[in-house]
């Protein structure tokens, strides 16, 4: 599979009062065509802010794009969207790139119809009239599945419920038939069952129109049902990337381990105590020169203060960065 | 949308019979309201009389009754001091408190709120700081001592403005001003502090995904949101201009309720002052029910209700 979109070397900051935060430092990733990449990091570790990086999404000042290509491969021919101007990155946000957004409360602006809100994504990209707007609205609130979408079109968000505003939200990303929608934790706000329903609505929508998805989340237990590839974020750094089940199976980086070792099983014969992560997330206001997981990891030694862990291949599409092999009982050999 | 707005009657209802009483009860507060209403010098046998007449001496449920059911009909008595009825010398002044406080108000509006959606979108620039400074200032000057300087310098040192009285058109400049400061630095600050709160708001990052023009985000989502809390206050602020103007009047000789109030307190005019106060108040509770039907043809969380 051809990737479509080429990320190298990202690096975003933050200027603010307090110094400079690091927010995004030099992440690397391909997205192939049609695939689910997960994302998943704890909070403060980069994942939203590099793809919101990618589009000019990120609020400026006091945040940066300082470094770093993204080359999306879109109807226009191969661009790095970090070059484009801001009338193209317009283009593309919404018309190649749609976004889902975590929050399906506050993500749908209360006063206009949610018609309208979808409506005006395709009389924006799609030169549609407002009445060819208006019945291709009314088709894409039937795909995401709400019923009665003739009704609900002039309906305004504080009318639906929590999943169904969240669906709204998928409509309006659809809407244009984008090469890549990004969700950024869709499912964290909503309640379990409700989840189920959008990971379900979400993998009919990628079989039936095509599109990759970067899915960023911070829940592994929804990456394994719904992601092909994950990619491992930590102190805006990528620590591993590999195919889910690999992942799941073989995980390289002590911190994926840990992170596995925090989730609960249905499927263990015995009661454990779930484990956790010792210490807090890195201070992204200090900038680091060893791996920056090293404060926090039981393997660290000599060389992890020394210099930061390149990613290197650990297995077939399997990258990590560190220089410990934990299935080798000892330092990682090159 | 109709449940919302006889809910929102009803309340003015049982507010106004609650100011009824107030303006009942303030006048018996003190005591006799014979002896309040007339001279000191009045003799026994002239507020015995005065009582009679004026219908003191029954019991004061039977005269709360009276005074509701004759205020419901607009009859507030005849003024003490005129022997005119005392709803028409209120209404007799109406048209120029109304111009004055329109006046102050489309003043306040014209320049805050520019200034204030300037600010929330460019916070901490040049206009940005101008603007806060000023607003910072109408809302700190005492307006009498403003209307008195004003006075001194326009009228009297460069005689650009009559200093009191209703006589021509530009006479209605100077107190509008000095009204409309304090609501000019409240607008202002409230715009601009809307303005900041909305564009951070989840939706316009979800509206700038959806590539949508600058222009079409400020004017559709940004701007539709910030006029919510705006109509609100400017609706609190007029009613607030129609019956505070009670020192701007008398400074500036305006001849508006203002005044009235002014002097009937002084000459104790008390059915006068009772209907300055009633019909202040309905002006006030039906400004808030324009108010609150603006709202809801804006807001369709509240036409709708939830």
């Amino acid at each position: 599979m051809p990737a479509i979109l080429k990320v190298r070397n990202l690096v975003t900051k933050f200027h603010t009062l307090d110094g400079i935060v690091n927010a995004v430092n030099g992440v690397s990733f391909d997205l192939h065509e049609g695939e689910t990449l997960a994302i998943v990091g704890e909070s403060g570790s980069g994942k939203s802010v590099t793809v919101m990086s990618l589009l000019g999404l990120i609020p400026s000042p006091p945040g940066q794009v300082e470094g770093g290509t993204a080359l999306f491969s879109g109807p226009g021919g191969q661009r790095d969207l970090l070059k484009l101007s801001r009338q193209e990155l317009r283009e593309v946000r919404g018309g190649q790139i749609g976004f889902v957004f975590q929050d399906p409360i506050s993500s749908l602006n209360p006063i206009l119809t949610i018609g309208e809100q979808i409506a005006e994504s395709l009389v924006r990209h799609q030169m549609m009239s407002r009445e060819k707007a208006r019945e291709r609205s009314i088709e894409l609130l039937t795909v995401v599945g709400i019923p009665d979408p003739r009704q609900r079109y002039g309906n305004y968000p504080h009318q639906f419920s929590g999943g169904m505003r969240q669906r709204v939200m998928i409509a309006i990303a659809i809407a244009c038939s984008p090469e890549i929608v990004i969700a950024d934790e869709p499912t964290t706000a909503l309640d379990v069952t409700i989840q189920a329903q959008i990971l379900d609505l979400f993998k009919r929508l990628r079989e039936t129109l095509g599109m990759a998805v970067i899915w960023i989340t911070h829940d592994l237990g929804v990456v394994a049902g719904i992601a092909e590839r994950v990619l491992v974020m930590y102190g805006g750094r990528v620590l591993e990337i590999a195919p889910v089940d690999d992942l799941y199976e073989r995980p390289q980086h002590p911190y994926t381990h840990g992170l596995l070792g925090a989730l609960p099983r249905l499927d263990e014969r015995e009661s454990r105590r779930l484990v956790s992560i010792k210490g807090n997330p890195p201070d992204l206001l200090i900038p680091v020169r060893h791996c920056p997981f090293a404060w926090r990891c039981e393997y660290a030694f000599d060389r992890c203060w020394q210099e930061i862990p390149p990613l290197s291949p650990a297995g077939i599409q399997h990258k990590v960065a560190c220089f410990y092999s934990i299935e080798q009982g000892g330092p990682r050999s090159d | 949308m109709h449940r919302y707005f006889l809910a929102k009657l009803g309340q003015s209802i049982l507010l106004l019979l609650g100011v009824l009483l107030l303006v009942f009860v303030m006048v018996r507060i003190t005591g006799d309201p014979a002896a309040l209403m007339m001279s000191r010098e009045s003799s026994p046998e002239q507020l015995e009389a005065f009582r009679e007449k004026m219908g003191f001496n029954r019991p004061v449920l039977v005269q709360f009754a009276d005074f509701s059911s004759k205020a419901i009909k607009g009859d507030f008595g005849l003024s003490l001091h005129f022997r005119t009825p005392a709803l028409q010398m209120v209404l007799e002044r109406l048209p120029a408190t109304l111009q004055l406080a329109a006046v102050g108000l489309l003043m306040a509006i014209v320049v805050a709120i520019p200034l204030g959606l300037v600010g929330g979108f460019n916070p901490g620039g040049l206009t940005d700081s101008v603007g806060r400074s000023l607003a910072l200032l109408g809302q700190s000057i005492p307006n009498f001592w403003l209307a008195l300087i004003m006075i001194l310098f326009f009228a009297v040192r460069l005689g650009w403005f009559p200093s009191f009285g209703r006589d021509e058109i530009k006479s209605v400049v100077m107190p509008a001003f000095v009204m409309a400061l304090p609501v000019m630095g409240q607008l202002m600050r409230l715009t601009r502090s809307a303005v900041l709160e909305i564009r951070g708001e989840d939706y316009i990052r979800t509206a700038r995904s959806k590539g949508l023009e600058p222009k079409t985000i400020y004017f559709k989502h940004v701007l539709r949101n910030v006029a919510i809390p705006l109509i609100s206050v400017i609706g609190v602020q007029f009613g607030y201009m129609l019956g505070g103007s009670i020192y701007i009047e008398t400074i500036f000789a305006w001849p508006g309720m203002g005044q009235l109030l002014e002097q009937s307190i002084g000459w104790r005019d008390f059915p006068l002052v009772q209907a300055i106060a009633v019909f202040t108040s309905v002006i006030v509770l039906a400004l808030n029910l324009l108010t609150d039907m603006a709202y809801a043809l804006i807001d369709p969380r509240i036409r709708y209700g939830n």
